[in-house]
């Protein structure tokens, strides 16, 4: 009862990184509220396989669910494996990955719990909370942090009455680590048809397709960003032409992406990628907070950025007051004639 | 034979022009100090309820919204589509609504509505950016879901085939209707609006929006399409208790403008003796290779 779960999303036998990067999040919630870390994870043909991908992060227990159907995906039978099972052990925490999965589902189930869920948390915290309304003093709550409002503000989200208190995170917000600490190791390989009716198989994949991704912008060492003040799809082609010579790998601002300069997949910011390279180089971005929570623990910041009053440029290491058609070209140059 | 479609659209203040005062102190959105627009997501999701209609003869396509009464623009934007009517849930007990109160409050207007085969909205609105609204309306009508779409390919025998789009890829699946859509961003774009419609349409409004002296008068009485249904809760009876801020398990504890922790920055100009300065300095210091 009461425990911290984190639900594991996997591809075939593999276990997503954004789960386990939860997973070590979980471990130190669930250390603060004196509680154990509890995982779960339903797929086709995983026992054995799954396993020693999620208990190194400090599960306690971990429920497996391993039948026909469970693979790919769909929302109804994952999602009353998760309202089952929470009936019986009533958590008081559930995260999952801001994935096309994680979002599917756990607007599902928190509908079907009455729970509430916050999407797209920058930050987790422990903490108390006071309904001024009602008077009521609640310990040990979870904050959910997340900007809003495109990306305006910073909301602190509490769910005070209801459980489990249910939040969505993107893939690289949280660092994944192997826990150093002790944890119980248990695995439960749960009786599938207990949890899901044979009604749940409603719905039938009947083709997929999924690729490896192109890029590695979430691991680059070195990212070069471009936003609004690129001006157009060929000043991308500079970005990347920069990019391949310092061997890092191109992002973008949603205006970028809105603008249709660049895959949406290149997206940086809260509701894209996050990365945390040594150099970050953001080329005609003005900052807004949602861009800002996707690349902030960057080693290097480098603005180039016509604005002096850009908010991004008070987070920079380097200001470059210039536009990006100007000062990008230099870069090229002056790296190509300096590295050798 | 023909399907009932009903779109979920909503009335959004264009995030990607706000200004300071957006908030309230509570914490919800002042959505009277900002410019209202169809949804973006929304409007892809009307162009494949739009083409279910095409293609299924004897179809009808309603669009359900909930907000101020100016947000009946919403069901004017999808009639002068080709939209077939529309229901405006309005009601300051809806107000200040998490998404679970938002989902009961269209889940319960739906069945009012009596149900539908496809219930299509966008994948999500741009100022949540949460995604939640869809799955759980359609948790809450105990109907199947399939978010993320990209395409509905085929409709034969009360099943669809559509396509979606996943993490790092597309599928294809069979669902049974009825059923809860959402679309991606990624879908076709809506078809405009089509001139006869805009002219049939463009008086027709909600009785919120209507005042004493307002011109026109006669051609209400004339025309009973020009009247859009306005619902209060009570209308389709709604919970109260389960509407607006009363039913939302989430809470706002707090709102704070950001404020960057400045560093202490070089700040350089675009000549070329500065850049080779910089880039100079991040080779010495091992920072770039």
């Amino acid at each position: 009862m009461n425990n911290v779960f984190v639900y594991c999303e996997i591809e075939n036998t593999t276990v997503a990184e954004v789960s386990q990067e939860l997973l070590t999040k979980g471990r130190k919630l669930a250390n603060q509220l004196g509680v154990e870390l509890h995982a779960i994870v339903a797929g086709t043909g995983i026992k054995g396989k799954v396993e020693d991908q999620i208990l190194p992060y400090g599960v306690d227990k971990l429920f497996a669910f391993d039948a026909e159907g469970l693979f790919p995906y769909t929302s109804a039978p994952h999602t009353d494996i998760l309202v089952n099972l929470f009936k019986e052990e009533k958590p008081q925490i559930c995260l999952m990955g801001a994935t096309v999965i994680g979002r599917d589902l756990g607007p599902r189930v928190s509908s079907s719990l009455t729970s509430g869920l916050t999407a797209d948390c920058t930050q987790l915290e422990i903490g108390d909370f006071d309904d001024k309304k009602s008077g009521t003093h609640y310990d040990n709550l979870l904050y959910q942090i997340r900007p809003a409002f495109g990306g305006n503000i910073v909301a602190t989200i509490v769910n005070p009455e209801h459980r489990p208190q249910m939040a969505t995170v993107r893939s690289g917000v949280m660092q994944k680590a192997v826990y150093e600490g002790e944890a119980k190791h248990e695995v439960v390989y749960m009786d599938v048809a207990k949890y899901v009716p044979e009604a749940d198989y409603v719905v039938k994949v009947i083709d997929r397709h999924v690729e490896a991704a192109k890029h590695n912008l979430k691991g680059a060492p070195i990212v070069v960003a471009g936003g609004y003040g690129v001006g157009s799809k060929e000043g991308f082609d500079m970005l990347f032409q920069l990019a391949k010579e310092l061997h890092g790998e191109v992002g973008a601002s949603r205006a970028a992406v809105d603008a249709g300069w660049v895959d949406h997949d290149r997206q940086i910011g809260q509701t894209g990628v996050t990365v945390h390279p040594k150099v970050y180089i953001a080329c005609g971005i003005s900052g807004q907070i949602q861009h800002i929570a996707g690349m902030q623990d960057s080693g290097i910041i480098i603005s180039v950025n016509n604005d002096p009053e850009a908010p991004i440029n008070k987070i920079a290491d380097y200001v470059i007051n210039g536009t990006v058609e100007e000062v990008v070209p230099k870069l090229i140059k002056y790296y190509k004639q300096n590295s050798k | 034979m023909g399907l009932k479609i009903i779109v979920l659209a909503k009335q959004v203040p264009d995030t990607r022009n706000v200004g300071k005062d957006a908030m309230t102190a509570e914490g919800t959105v002042n959505r009277a100090a900002l410019p209202a627009i169809f949804n973006p997501e929304d409007l892809n999701a009307l162009e494949q309820a739009l083409r279910l209609k095409d293609q299924n003869p004897g179809s009808t396509v309603g669009i359900l919204t909930m907000g101020p009464p100016r947000a009946a623009e919403i069901i004017r934007q999808g009639l002068y589509r080709g939209a077939d009517t529309g229901w405006l849930l309005t009601d300051r007990l809806f107000a200040g609504a998490d998404t679970l109160a938002t989902s009961y409050a269209l889940a319960t207007a739906i069945q009012k509505i009596g149900g539908a085969d496809v219930v299509i909205g966008g994948r999500q609105a741009i100022d949540g950016d949460t995604a939640q609204v869809g799955p759980q309306v359609a948790q809450k009508l105990g109907l199947s879901q399939v978010t993320y779409a990209e395409e509905i390919e085929k409709c034969e025998n009360g099943v669809l085939t559509i396509r979606r789009h996943i993490d790092g890829g597309v599928e294809t699946v069979e669902a049974p209707m009825p059923i809860v859509i959402t679309v991606n961003g990624s879908a076709a774009p809506c078809r405009p609006c089509n001139a006869k419609l805009v002219m049939k349409y463009k008086r027709a409004n909600v009785p919120l929006e209507r005042t004493a002296d307002m011109p026109y008068a006669e051609l209400y009485a004339e025309r009973p399409y020009l009247t859009l249904n306005q619902w209060s809760v009570a209308d389709v009876d709604g919970d109260p208790e389960q509407c607006g801020l009363a039913g939302s398990p989430t809470k706002v504890k707090a709102v704070k403008n950001i404020v960057f922790q400045a560093k202490e920055s070089k700040t350089l100009t675009a000549s070329d003796t500065d850049i080779e300065g910089m880039i100079k300095e991040l080779l010495d210091e091992k920072i770039i290779g």
